[in-house]
């Protein structure tokens, strides 16, 4: 187990410091962030100034090793444009998209598993057909179009929910969040149910192939056999199997829920640190762009060691490699 | 764990109560552009300098057609061509109840070229600038040289409070701490990303203003900050999508403010090469650069259809242009009206330059720099084609075009052949703009920065100079406006329109419109 | 571990394999209405040259004068505009069948190269095993481990705007699902009988590859092939919406979108609604192919 841990957290070092490199060559290619910083009445000179300020004039690799032993010194870079520490700027922005995709998953659960779970049991039925063709639709239809739809409906034709921005926010142990109180649901309601759209589809197929499969599995032919009622053969003997896959491909989506909220918040403005990274690729502003995939790489390692463990913990026949090794 | 339950939901509760609706006092603004600091000297930003202004003043004012006005500087006098003398108000002080000195402006002054990691700093405003306490309320400021420019720079300078701020770092000022000021509002919280918050300074020496508390809320996305407003979230939304204005002109619970803006929208042309990177014969091969050709260039800025740019792609929010700054500036020329659309004379005037039968052309341009940007290109070059010029269009986020428009071609060389750029008059005045985007490309005498054409004519080089040694406005006014006729008449580039500020509020709010780009709450009132 | 995993390989080998198949596939009125659907769309884009009205591209035909066209309106040089047009007078439906040309050749092209790099590793993966197995499976899961839209906006903001850029990009996002679903179903086949037969017959092993395991890969291949181009189609066009995708002057359906964003609130809907349906109906058409080849190839689920 542990050294399970150890090896995984070797690889996510090695996959950011991999990340690092390219995005501080890449970003370093495209264009000269000076110009995003100047105003656009900037004498030379005034440029130049910048420039030296900031260590651009340097060649590139003489700027990575100076990025390098800044980490060294625990520096991981200031934001060009903010002036902040980046890694501080995306932490501060990260609990309201941890907050966006969370609610989005929860609500992907809560609409998904039941839909699914009718769906694969009565996979003849017409609502079941219905359910299915609007899964397919709900994996089809482009976010950031479902949202501006979203926004049209019910905020400016029937004028129920805030188009934009997040809520009051309550500081529970420490993390602020906005789930606390009906103004913040209100907020909060149209982006996750934006964001969720692509995940319920995912989850209702899920669980209705989970659903569909277990059925035909000898335990509940026995089960049934046995004249266990159906709503005990479906509440335990079939959920409690089909959940292993669900939480897996769960766990792995709300990385890319995270990643797909880049979209969603620029839509609601909703103030995470996606919205923040398109900004941030907007106006080159290489420390916060590195810091973010440093951030993301490592939220994702954490995410997916902490499916593996719970995957194990689930279904005792998967074993961690580490053990064995 | 219940004790935990209701503490919770005890705070919803309290915070359910606070935010619901805008209680009548309270202002919400939504911003297209976040600012990137509350630290005033960081970053000379429109958003930042907009902010800033509700919460720190600078020694002059300007009003919204950004004419110079006191400030904390009641009033002022030239001793001599080079020597100014500002005689400060007694009765300011700053939100922590101190009194505004001459110590503060001094301190000011020195802070502005000191902030560290500064993205782009305020530093031109002060440099060549001697500055001397005569006494607690008397300042002098020596220069070098004639400065026609001086009130309009200071206008530039927030003062801080040498006092509060004296150690402040800009992480400081973000958090709250020093961020005190003299201005009609006290910074309250800066949440970035989301929000910026101020609340009424009720000792502000010009009277109270009426909203206790102002939230400037951060909406990017154009849309989005329309059904902002339309579904009240805000109370005052900036920069009006042009898309959306008419709209909301006709919406019952909206009222739009608008003032011509300082911004024009125009293309440069190549005058460096004498073969132009993206400049080809219709059959593809290399031709001499036509743009050192006037007759070439009288055919392009003639085959343009401005008022159809202006009602098409601007729907209306633009006025077609002839010069770099609308005629109602001093030291603009009321001589120069917008070139006339005149295909037919286009392309005969083409054909006598030796084009008879055009050629290809590719113009680049910066995508979602300025309003509508690529559309205005494709408008550009749709109008071109007909001339004759095939012309092709490419356009690169901001931060790539700019890097390879200044300096992308080979020894630092500006890299295309015609570019679209605007170009925001900050000053309040055409010979900054003159000076930046025409004079010769002299980047030790700072004149040329932003002359991505290398356009040089010594006959308007001259006249600039003199202007900006003519500190008599009137006559500076004159001169401007000549050596605007000199450049304009030789189509040292190509303006096409200026753009228009327009605000909306909703019903029952009035907005003062400004030239400039300044969103300030004290132009809302209820 | 995710939905697409864990597919055995389904024999289709044989005409009557492939005529069962067929027959299989179209017991689903709504997948067989999605497969017409799906070629009707592919026959407009493919000939769209001879029946838009206009070509978008060409900047002679587009005026700006016919600028935010409602559905229905003349356009200058006299043909009716159906679907009205765009902010710089691009006639939308020319725009929407050029736009389709795009969006489905980004989505093909880039299909393809993905499918066959990732085919190619996967089985060099499953067939070398060892060291060369290990590097190539920890690409795939670090591909796999982080999240497509991330990676190919950080991607696209690198390599800059252009069609060959997005296709790099969606290249590289969509490899590592071909290679781990090959090397899967080619680990299967290489333990069966005939692979071994086949070596002991003393043939080549790119023969034993590409005549023996190849084919018997090819149907979770197909499956993976749909969802992933309807992926592709889908994210060009979140790309394009974030603004760093395709250049607007060449429209596909995601910068039409884009374009026609800014005028929702105006009530000039149909520049983004239009585009936007016909990028859903795509999606949605490929997607019910994608939908029931898993289930037909999916002998699991056999009754």
């Amino acid at each position: 187990m542990i050294a399970f841990i150890i090896r995984r957290v070797g690889q996510a070092l090695a996959v950011i410091l991999v990340m690092t490199v390219l995005v501080f060559f890449g970003t370093h290619v495209i264009g000269d962030p000076v110009w995003m910083m100047v105003p656009g009445d900037a004498t030379q000179e005034q440029v130049e100034q910048v420039r030296r300020e900031f260590g651009f004039d340097q060649p590139a690799h003489r700027q990575f090793l100076a990025f390098l032993r800044d980490i060294a010194q625990g520096d991981f870079g200031r934001s060009y444009v903010h002036g902040g520490p980046a890694f501080a700027l995306i932490l501060e922005r990260m609990p309201a998209t941890l907050e966006l995709a969370f609610a989005a998953l929860l609500m992907a659960v809560v609409l998904g598993i039941p839909l699914g779970l009718y769906a694969g049991l009565n996979p003849e039925a017409a609502p079941a057909r219905a359910i299915m063709a609007g899964s397919i639709l709900g994996f089809s239809l482009p976010t950031f179009w479902v949202g501006l739809m979203l926004i049209m409906l019910f905020s400016v034709m029937l004028g129920w929910l805030p188009a934009t921005g997040r809520g009051p926010t309550v500081s529970v142990f420490g993390i602020e969040t906005s789930m606390l109180s009906l103004e913040g649901w209100r907020h909060l309601l149209l982006p996750a149910l934006n964001l969720a759209l692509l995940k319920v589809s995912l989850v209702i197929r899920l669980t209705r192939s989970g659903a569909r499969e277990a059925a035909l599995q000898d335990y509940v032919k026995f089960a049934r056999a046995k004249g266990l009622s159906r709503r005990r053969i479906v509440g335990v003997h079939i959920l409690k199997n089909i959940l292993i896959p669900i939480v897996t491909v769960l766990g792995l989506e709300f990385g890319s829920l995270v990643a797909f909220s880049v979209v969603t918040e620029t839509i609601f403005a909703w103030p995470g640190m996606g919205k923040l990274l398109l900004e941030a690729i907007q106006r080159l502003d290489r420390p916060l762009i590195v810091a973010y995939v440093m951030v993301v790489v490592m939220l994702f390692v954490t995410i997916n060691l902490i499916v593996d463990i719970l995957y194990s913990a689930l279904d005792p026949r998967v074993r961690l490699t580490g053990d064995t090794a | 764990m219940v004790a935990v339950w209701k503490g919770a939901a005890l705070a919803a509760a309290l915070v359910l109560g606070g935010w619901g609706s805008a209680t009548a006092m309270e202002l919400r603004i939504g911003l297209a552009a976040e600012p990137s600091s509350a630290d005033p000297h960081y970053h000379n930003l429109t958003p930042n300098n907009a902010v800033a202004r509700h919460v720190f003043e600078a020694l002059v004012d300007m009003d919204e057609v950004q004419t110079m006005k006191p400030g904390l500087a009641e009033s002022w006098k030239t001793l001599d061509d080079t020597t100014w003398e500002f005689s400060l108000r007694k009765d300011v002080k700053f939100h922590d109840g101190s009194p505004f000195t001459a110590d503060d402006v001094l301190f000011s002054f020195n802070r502005v070229p000191n902030v560290p990691k500064s993205p782009s700093p305020k530093t031109a405003y002060v440099r060549g600038k001697v500055i001397e306490k005569i006494d607690d309320h008397t300042i002098r400021i020596r220069t070098a040289r004639p400065d026609a420019l001086m009130l309009n720079s200071l206008a530039q300078i927030e003062i801080m409070s040498a006092k509060a701020a004296a150690s402040a770092s800009t992480e400081d000022l973000n958090a709250g701490r020093g961020t005190v000021g003299t201005g009609p509002y006290q910074f309250v919280e800066f949440v970035p990303g989301d929000r910026l918050v101020v609340k009424r300074n009720d000792a502000y020496w010009r009277g109270r203003e009426p909203w206790e508390k102002v939230t400037f809320r951060f909406i990017k996305s154009d849309p989005t900050r329309v059904a902002a407003l339309l579904s009240g979230d805000v109370d005052v939304i900036e920069t009006v999508p042009t898309a959306d204005a008419q709209r909301l002109a006709k919406e019952p619970k909206v009222a739009l403010a608008s003032a011509l803006s300082n911004r024009v929208i125009y293309l440069h042309m190549d005058r460096l090469r004498e073969t132009s990177p993206f400049v080809k014969s219709k059959d593809g091969s290399a031709i001499k650069n036509p743009f050192h050709n006037l007759k070439v260039r009288q055919a392009l800025t003639r085959a343009i259809n401005r008022p159809a740019i202006v009602e098409r792609i601007m729907e209306g929010e633009a006025v077609p242009a002839s010069q770099l700054l609308p005629d109602v500036y001093a030291g603009t020329s009321k001589n120069l009206k917008p070139v006339a659309y005149d295909l037919e004379a286009a392309r005969k005037l083409l054909a006598e330059a030796g084009y008879p039968n055009g050629f290809r052309l590719t113009i680049h341009g910066p995508n979602g720099r300025y309003t509508n940007d690529t559309k205005i290109i494709e408008a550009v070059a749709q109008m071109f084609t007909r001339l004759g010029v095939e012309t092709t269009v490419e356009t690169l986020p901001p931060a790539v075009f700019f890097s390879r428009a200044s300096s992308g071609g080979p020894d630092k060389t500006p890299e295309f052949s015609m570019i679209l750029a605007g170009w925001s008059a900050g000053t309040g005045e055409p010979g900054d703009s003159m000076r930046s985007l025409l004079m010769s490309f002299d980047p030790q005498a700072g004149t040329g920065s932003a002359n991505r054409g290398r356009y040089s004519n010594p006959q308007f080089d001259q006249l600039i100079q003199k202007g900006f040694a003519t500190v008599d406005a009137a006559k500076r006014a004159e001169i401007f406006a000549s050596a605007a006729e000199v450049v304009m008449n030789d189509v040292g580039l190509i303006p096409i329109h200026y753009q228009k500020n327009t605000w909306a509020a909703k019903k029952g709010l009035k907005v003062t419109p400004r030239t400039d780009e300044y969103t300030f709450a004290m132009s809302v009132r209820p | 571990m995710s939905a697409e995993a864990g597919m055995p390989g389904a024999e289709m080998a044989g005409a009557g394999g492939l005529g069962r198949f067929a027959r299989r596939f179209a017991e689903d009125r709504v997948a067989l209405f999605g497969l017409v659907l799906l070629l009707v769309i592919a026959g407009l884009a493919l000939i769209a040259p001879f029946i838009a009205p206009q070509n978008p591209y060409d900047l002679a035909r587009v005026d700006i004068m016919d600028s935010r066209q409602p559905p229905g309106a003349r356009a200058g040089d006299g043909f009716t505009m159906w679907l009205g047009s765009d902010g710089v007078g691009r006639d939308l439906v020319s725009g929407i069948l050029y736009g389709l040309r795009i969006s489905l050749a980004v989505g093909l092209v880039s299909g393809l190269i993905a499918a066959a790099i990732g085919m190619t590793l996967g089985l060099v993966a499953a067939y070398a095993g060892g060291r060369t197995e290990t590097l190539i499976m920890r690409l795939v899961d670090l591909q796999l481990s982080l999240p497509s839209v991330l990676v190919a906006l950080i991607l696209v903001a690198l390599l800059g705007k252009g069609i060959d850029k997005i296709i790099l990009a969606l290249v590289i996002v969509q490899w590592a699902y071909y290679a781990r679903t090959v090397r899967g179903s080619a680990l299967v086949e290489r333990r069966k009988e005939y692979v071994e037969a086949a070596r002991s017959l003393g043939l080549s092993h790119a023969r034993t590859v590409f005549r023996h395991i190849l084919p018997n890969c090819l149907a979770p291949v197909i499956v993976i092939a749909t969802v992933q181009t309807a992926h592709a189609i889908s994210l060009e066009a979140t790309l394009s919406f974030l603004g760093v995708g395709l250049p607007q002057t060449e429209p596909s359906l995601g910068v039409l979108i884009a374009n026609g964003f800014q005028y929702m609130l105006s009530g000039k809907y149909w520049i983004s609604f239009f585009p936007g349906i016909a990028l859903l109906v795509t999606i949605v058409a490929i997607n019910l192919v994608g939908d029931r080849l898993r289930d037909v190839l999916n002998p699991r689920l056999e009754r």
